[in-house]
């Protein structure tokens, strides 16, 4: 085996190797190798994380009609260094009556709620994380999501400020409610895969699976931005009523804990789109040239699921908050678990079919869903509207007067 | 010791710490954040039995919601946050009776059980725990009534949350 075809497994007999030379016994080394595996992954992601400041700050200037940076290295590329050497050298401040164990322990885990998500994620087809023997994969990414909304709410209590406090009451009922969607819509891949592997979910896509689900892979798109906090659901940090919510009080790089952990949640909801409903890792056999080609697939598909996270982002305004929970509790989580209970049932009915015929009633079936759901949506909008207006006069007789 | 079995030591050790501190800290919003800890222990320890759904659902349930849950209920029902008053009332013998109690109980009935000496068979290859679980949950040989009887529990605990949350016009 050379070291193209696998080279973290070159990499670790490499170091056994090295360790047992040392008269290390192998169970220690074992466990020192696993250590430095994950010390080099994370390492990794906080160095792509620097980058991702650059490629938002970009992108975001294009979508808004502006240049960006570019005053410093090449398109502005030394500009996130500059940013976190401003935000070392900045006063760490700690508010008067903060709780301070728990105000410090905020950051780190809403960074860690982040981390901890890549140990589930299969990079290569030889690269594959936990999961290859972990079959909750898709579980998983909500428990983490769960310590994300720990932090948050340890945040915004420890602050002792009351924007904080009511910035962090709103994001966590964001987050409690769009949890409901995301999960439902989950278990939809996970009915075509038979299993909640993310390994058996990506090995289960022949066909991509936004093919089978368009509308489960919108569903949990929309519920993904809710998750991450980000506009148009970004009502948790409203600039314009509660200054910057949650993390008014944080300064420093424990600001910078909570934006870069935001930016690299960002992407890596980016990558488990592309994972869930594009097919992870696999592009018409490429990933099975060289795990270097295969891990290339995915960032470029997680990139693009980032690019339209960003996209959303800038350019849908800030929707209020009662709309905004109403929209999931009336809206969304019905039509997820609709769909989910036809799926089911069409995969009930349509198994040992053939697979065109599979795909043909899967995609029928959630384009039918997604009809009647914006027909009865559109129903009982038009009644609210002429509750308020009063019935609305034909277009005719308008023309008429 | 394998490296199992250190692991499992220290998450014991936590969770007991943590469970203590829930009870003796003074600070409700701290109690609260405890329990989380002691909550992710038990998560742990249900990771190092090989039972990976219960543990990702312990977090998914408890942490994601009910200690959320229990963080916004004292942070929205407490006048005062400041650490004062009694730690106890006056059922405090009572509750330490039917600690005695439970605790004997278990001891009892753990003493001889003879799971403590054997090590545990490993999963042949192949296996997978979550389709056995969920074929266990809705077979009629397995627990079918008392999983439904669960689910009416909760469904009409639903009902019944949104008929007192419910605003009559």
């Amino acid at each position: 085996m050379s070291f193209w075809n696998d080279p973290l497994k070159v990499a670790a007999d490499w170091l056994m190797g090295i360790f047992t030379g040392w008269g290390m016994p192998e169970l220690a080394a074992h466990v020192l190798i696993s250590f430095l595996g994950v010390l080099i992954l994370i390492s990794i992601l906080m160095v792509l994380d620097i980058f991702l400041v650059w490629v938002e700050r970009k992108v975001v200037s294009r979508f808004q009609n502006r240049i960006g940076p570019n005053r410093v290295g090449p398109f502005g590329l030394i500009q996130p260094f500059a940013d976190i050497i401003k935000l070392l050298i900045k006063e760490d401040t700690t508010p008067g009556g903060a709780d301070k164990v728990v105000y410090n322990l905020a950051p780190i885990l809403s960074m860690m709620s982040v981390l901890i998500l890549w140990a589930v994620v299969p990079l290569a087809p030889q690269m594959l994380g936990v999961d290859a023997d972990l079959n909750v994969g898709a579980l998983y990414i909500v428990a983490a999501g769960a310590i994300g909304t720990l932090s948050i709410i340890m945040a915004g209590w420890a602050s002792n400020n009351k924007f904080s406090l009511i910035g962090a009451f709103r994001e966590v009922a964001v987050m409690l409610s769009f949890e409901i969607p995301m999960l439902a819509t989950m278990l939809i891949p996970t009915i075509f895969a038979g299993s909640m592997g993310i390994v058996k979910i990506i090995n289960a896509q022949t066909t991509w699976f936004f093919f089978l689900a368009p509308l489960a892979a919108i569903v949990f798109f929309i519920a993904a931005i809710a998750e991450l906090g980000r506009a148009p659901f970004d009502m948790g940090e409203a600039e314009s009523e509660l200054v910057s919510g949650y993390n008014i009080e944080y300064s420093g790089m424990k600001f910078g804990m909570f934006y870069a952990g935001e930016l690299l949640h960002a992407f890596t909801f980016g990558g488990f789109w592309a994972i869930l409903f594009f097919g992870g890792y696999r592009f018409f056999g490429l990933e099975l040239v060289n795990p270097v080609l295969a891990i290339a697939v995915l960032v470029f598909k997680a990139f693009i699921g980032y690019w339209l996270i960003m996209w959303v982002r800038y350019t849908l305004l800030r929707i209020r908050i009662d709309h905004m929970l109403a929209f999931n509790w009336k809206f969304l989580t019905p039509v997820a678990f609709v769909l989910l209970i036809v799926t089911a049932f069409m995969n009930a009915l349509l198994a040992g079919t053939s697979s065109w015929l599979y795909i043909a009633g899967m995609f029928l079936s959630n384009v039918l869903v997604a009809w009647i759901a914006l027909e009865i949506a559109r129903f009982y909008s038009r009644r609210e509207r002429e509750k308020v207006e009063g019935p609305k006069k034909p277009a005719v007789e308008a023309a008429h007067h | 010791m394998t490296p199992d079995q250190i692991t499992f030591l220290i998450v014991a050790l936590v969770t007991l710490g943590a469970g203590f501190m829930v009870v003796t800290t003074r600070n409700l919003v701290h109690a609260a954040l405890w329990l989380v800890a002691t909550l992710f222990g038990v998560a742990i320890t249900y990771a190092l039995l090989n039972a990976s759904f219960l543990a990702v659902v312990q977090v998914v349930v408890y942490i994601g919601a009910i200690a959320i849950l229990f963080i916004f209920a004292v942070m929205l029902t407490r006048k005062d946050m400041r650490d004062q008053g009694p730690q106890l009332n006056k059922n405090w013998w009572f509750g330490a009776l039917l600690s005695v109690l439970t605790f004997g109980g278990l001891f009892f009935l753990l003493q001889g059980w003879s799971g403590f000496s054997r090590t545990a068979t490993a999963f042949p290859p192949g296996f997978d725990s979550i389709s056995e679980l969920g074929n266990e949950l809705v077979s009629p040989a397995g627990y079918v009534l008392p999983f439904e009887v669960a689910s009416v529990l909760l469904v009409a605990a639903l009902v019944g949350a949104v008929y007192v949350a419910f605003n009559r016009k």
